[in-house]
C-alpha cells in the first residue's frame, strides 16, 4: 500500500448530554481536532490528530471532554509494541528521523524507586520540622580546602577567601530551558518564581531576553556551542555561567531551532537574523579535551573577574566519573549532570531512549570518584534529569549531589501534561511554542504563583523527611548515603550506588 | 486567549436557572451576555460596561431605567422603566449596551453580576484575563 491509513493514538470522548456548544474546544485546539459543523449544530473531533495534551478537556466547562487513549490494538506482542510498529509505519512512509519531546519515556529501572529513607527511633530524636528550625540553604561553588581565621579582641575574622558562591533557599534549582524552545512567559513565570523563592533559574543556550532583565540576578547563564546571546552584558548580568557540553535527552546531539521559531525577539536575544535556523553544533568546536575546557572556564572567569562561579554542564554517560573528575580539575565551580530522564524540546527518540545513564547511578559514581581523589570540596554536584518528586530530590542529595535541576516538573506547575510534541512548536499550553496566539494563555502571574508553589511544596516535603531522619540541615544529608537502603536491587547496583541493602544495619 | 467562555459563564450567570446546561440545551429563553468579545489575529479582550464615574447613559436615560446603583455604585439597567429609545446605545463610548429590537428594549449590560458574590466572567476567567479593580485601580479578589 502506498499510505497505510494512521491509527489514532488518542480519541476524543464527548459526552453529547453536556455539550454546550460553546466551541471553546473548537477555538482553542492548535491542532485542530474540533471542528464544528454548522449544517448540524454538531462538535465533530478528528482523532488523528489529537495529541493528548488535555488542553480542551481543562477548557470544557461541562466537562463534556475526555481524551482517552485509542483502543485498537495489535496483536499483543511482548517484543513488537504498537509504538515500534508504528515507528516503523511511520518510517517507511518518510525515510527520516522521528522526532521526539520530553525525556525517555522507557521502562529503564528507576533506582529512585528502589531505595528507601530511614528514621530516627528511638535510640535518636527525630525533629518537628513545624516546631524546630529546619535549613535547606545551599551554596553552590567551590569550597575551600581549610578555613582560616583570625581572633583579634575576641572578634572572628575569615582569614580564608571563599570562592564566589550561588546561595540557594531550597536545592531545588530550574534548569537550563532557553527562550525559543519554551515560550517568553513560561520562562518569566520560573525567573519570578526562583526570584520570590530565593533560588535561581537557567536561561538554557537562548540567551537573556531584554525583559528577563530584572530577575537575572538570579540567572544562570549558559554558553553552549552555538553561543547564542554571548557578550559581556550577558556574562556580568549574571549569577553564574554554565557552559553547556552536553544534556540528557540527547548526549552528543547538537540543537537545531527551526528558523519559523526565531521570530524578532528571540533573533535579537540569540544575535542572529531573524527567520534562520539555530544550529547548535554536536561540540563546541574550540573545546576536544580537558585543557580546552580549562581555557574556556578561565577565560569566561577572568571575563567577569572571578565574581561568579562558572559550572560545566554534561549529560550522564558511560565515562562519567573520570569526565567530572576532569572538570573539576579544569577549574569548574560545579559540575551539572543530566541523566538519561532528561528532557529536551527536540531530539531523535532513538537517541533520547538509548543513549546515557541514570541519573541516580551517575550522581552517586561522580560523588565517589570526586571524594576518592579528595577533589570533592573543590566543586558542587547538581543532578538533573527526571526529578519527579521531593522525595527523589532528597535522595539524590543523600546520594551526593548538592542540589538538583527540575525542568519536566517546573513545566508540569505551568500546565504540560507530557504529550511530548514540543517539537510542534503548537504547544496548547503556552510552554513549548513561539506563536503568539498560543503563548499568551500562559499568563507568567500565574504560572509564577503555581511555579513558587511547587518549590515551597517540595521544600515542606523535604524538611518533613529530613526532620524525620533526626537532620536539621540538608547539609548534613548531603552524601550521607547510611540513609539510604535499596530494595530489589542486585549486589552490583548496590555497589554503583554505594548503598546497602534493606536490613543491613549501620 | 479567546476561549469566549466568559460569554457562557456571563449567560449562565443571567439564565433563571444559573445552570449551565439547563441554561444551553433547556428549552428557555437564553440570555444575552452582557459583554463584547472582540478579535484581532491573535489579540482578543473581552469588554464590558465600565461602570464610568459619570456615566453618560445615565444622563442620556429619559425615564432613569439607567441608574446608578447606591451600595456599589454600578451603572444597572431596570426593564421596567426602559422605553427604548437607545439614546444610552448612542451615547456609551465603550458601545457595550446590547439592544432587544423586538421588544424595543435595551437587552443586556454588564451588571457586575450584582446578585451574587462576584462577576462570573472574572471569577471563570481562566487566564485571568479579566479581573475586577476598584476606582484607584487596585484588583479585587473574590472573598
Amino acid at each position: 500500500m502506498a499510505k497505510v491509513k494512521r491509527i489514532s493514538e488518542f480519541f476524543v470522548d464527548r459526552d453529547e448530554s453536556k455539550c454546550i456548544r460553546c466551541q471553546a474546544c473548537v477555538r482553542m485546539c492548535s491542532n485542530d481536532v474540533h471542528i464544528y459543523d454548522e449544517e448540524g449544530d454538531l462538535i465533530r473531533s478528528d482523532d488523528l490528530k489529537c495529541v493528548g495534551c488535555h488542553f480542551c478537556e481543562e477548557i470544557c466547562p461541562t466537562g463534556a471532554i475526555t481524551i482517552r487513549r485509542n483502543q485498537s490494538e495489535i496483536k499483543e506482542n511482548y517484543h513488537w509494541k504498537k509504538e515500534y510498529v508504528y515507528d516503523i509505519i511511520k518510517q517507511a512512509e518518510t525515510g527520516g528521523v522521528i522526532l521526539t519531546g520530553m525525556g525517555c519515556d522507557k521502562l529503564y529501572k528507576n533506582y529512585f524507586d528502589h531505595i528507601l529513607l530511614n528514621a530516627s527511633q528511638v535510640t535518636n530524636p527525630s525533629i518537628d520540622p513545624l516546631r524546630e528550625p529546619m535549613e535547606l540553604k545551599t551554596f553552590i561553588g567551590k569550597k575551600p580546602d581549610k578555613v582560616e581565621y583570625n581572633i583579634e579582641n575576641g572578634k572572628i575574622s575569615l582569614k580564608t577567601e571563599i570562592p564566589p558562591q550561588l546561595e540557594l533557599e531550597t536545592p531545588i534549582i530550574f534548569t537550563a530551558m532557553s527562550f525559543g524552545s519554551i515560550s517568553l512567559n513560561a520562562l518569566k513565570s520560573l525567573a519570578i518564581a526562583a526570584k520570590n523563592f530565593g533560588t535561581y533559574w537557567n536561561t538554557g543556550e537562548g540567551g537573556l531576553p531584554e525583559e528577563l532583565y530584572p530577575y537575572a540576578d538570579r540567572c544562570i547563564v549558559q554558553v553552549a556551542s552555538g553561543r547564542f546571546g554571548v557578550n559581556i552584558d550577558y556574562l556580568e548580568r549574571a549569577a553564574a555561567i554554565e557552559i553547556k557540553i552536553g544534556q540528557g535527552a540527547k548526549p552528543g546531539i547538537g540543537g537545531h531551532l527551526p528558523g519559523e521559531k526565531v521570530s524578532e525577539e528571540i533573533s535579537r536575544t540569540r544575535m542572529i537574523p531573524e527567520s534562520t535556523d539555530a544550529l547548535s553544533p554536536a561540540p563546541h568546536h574550540d573545546i576536544y579535551s580537558i585543557e580546552d575546557l580549562k581555557q574556556l572556564i578561565f577565560a569566561l572567569k577572568e571575563a567577569t573577574q572571578y565574581k561568579k562561579p562558572v559550572g560545566v554542564k554534561i549529560a550522564a554517560v558511560h565515562n562519567v566519573a573520570p569526565i567530572a573528575s576532569g572538570i573539576v580539575r579544569a577549574g569548574a565551580d560545579y559540575v551539572a549532570i543530566d541523566g538519561i530522564r532528561g528532557g529536551t524540546g527536540a531530539a531523535p527518540k532513538v537517541i533520547r531512549d538509548n543513549v546515557g545513564i541514570p541519573i541516580e547511578i551517575a550522581i552517586a559514581v561522580v560523588d565517589t570518584r570526586l571524594r576518592e581523589e579528595g577533589i570533592r570540596n573543590k566543586a558542587s554536584i547538581i543532578a538533573a534529569g527526571g526529578f519527579r518528586k521531593s522525595s527523589d530530590v532528597i535522595k539524590a542529595i543523600a546520594l551526593g549531589a548538592d542540589a538538583v535541576y527540575i525542568g519536566t516538573a517546573a513545566l508540569i506547575s505551568l500546565g504540560c501534561h507530557l504529550c511530548q510534541k514540543c517539537y510542534t512548536g503548537k504547544c496548547n499550553w503556552g510552554i513549548a511554542t513561539q506563536d503568539p496566539y498560543l503563548t499568551k494563555r500562559l499568563n507568567p502571574e500565574i504560572g509564577a504563583k503555581r511555579a513558587y508553589n511547587l518549590l515551597r511544596a517540595w521544600s515542606l516535603e523535604i524538611k518533613e523527611m529530613l526532620g524525620g531522619m533526626g537532620i536539621n540541615s540538608i547539609e548534613s544529608l548531603r552524601g550521607n548515603r547510611e540513609q539510604l537502603r535499596g530494595i530489589d536491587l542486585s549486589d552490583m547496583e548496590l555497589k554503583y550506588l554505594g548503598i546497602k541493602h534493606v536490613g543491613e544495619a549501620w | 486567549m479567546g476561549c469566549r467562555l466568559c460569554e457562557v459563564y456571563c449567560i449562565t450567570q443571567h439564565s433563571k436557572t444559573r445552570d449551565i446546561i439547563k441554561t444551553y440545551k433547556g428549552k428557555g429563553p437564553k440570555p444575552l451576555s452582557g459583554l463584547y468579545f472582540e478579535e484581532i489575529g491573535h489579540i482578543s479582550f473581552a469588554i464590558q460596561c465600565r461602570h464610568c464615574e459619570d456615566a453618560p447613559c445615565i444622563e442620556a436615560c429619559l425615564t432613569g431605567a439607567m441608574f446608578r446603583e447606591k451600595e456599589t455604585e454600578a451603572v444597572l439597567h431596570n426593564k421596567e422603566k426602559c422605553v427604548g429609545c437607545w439614546m444610552c446605545v448612542m451615547v456609551c463610548p465603550f458601545g457595550v449596551i446590547k439592544v432587544d429590537i423586538e421588544n424595543k428594549k435595551v437587552a443586556s449590560k454588564c451588571d457586575l453580576c450584582i446578585e451574587s458574590e462576584f462577576p462570573a466572567c472574572v471569577e471563570n476567567c481562566p487566564n485571568e484575563a479579566i479581573i475586577l479593580v476598584d476606582e484607584k485601580g487596585e484588583k479585587i479578589e473574590k472573598k
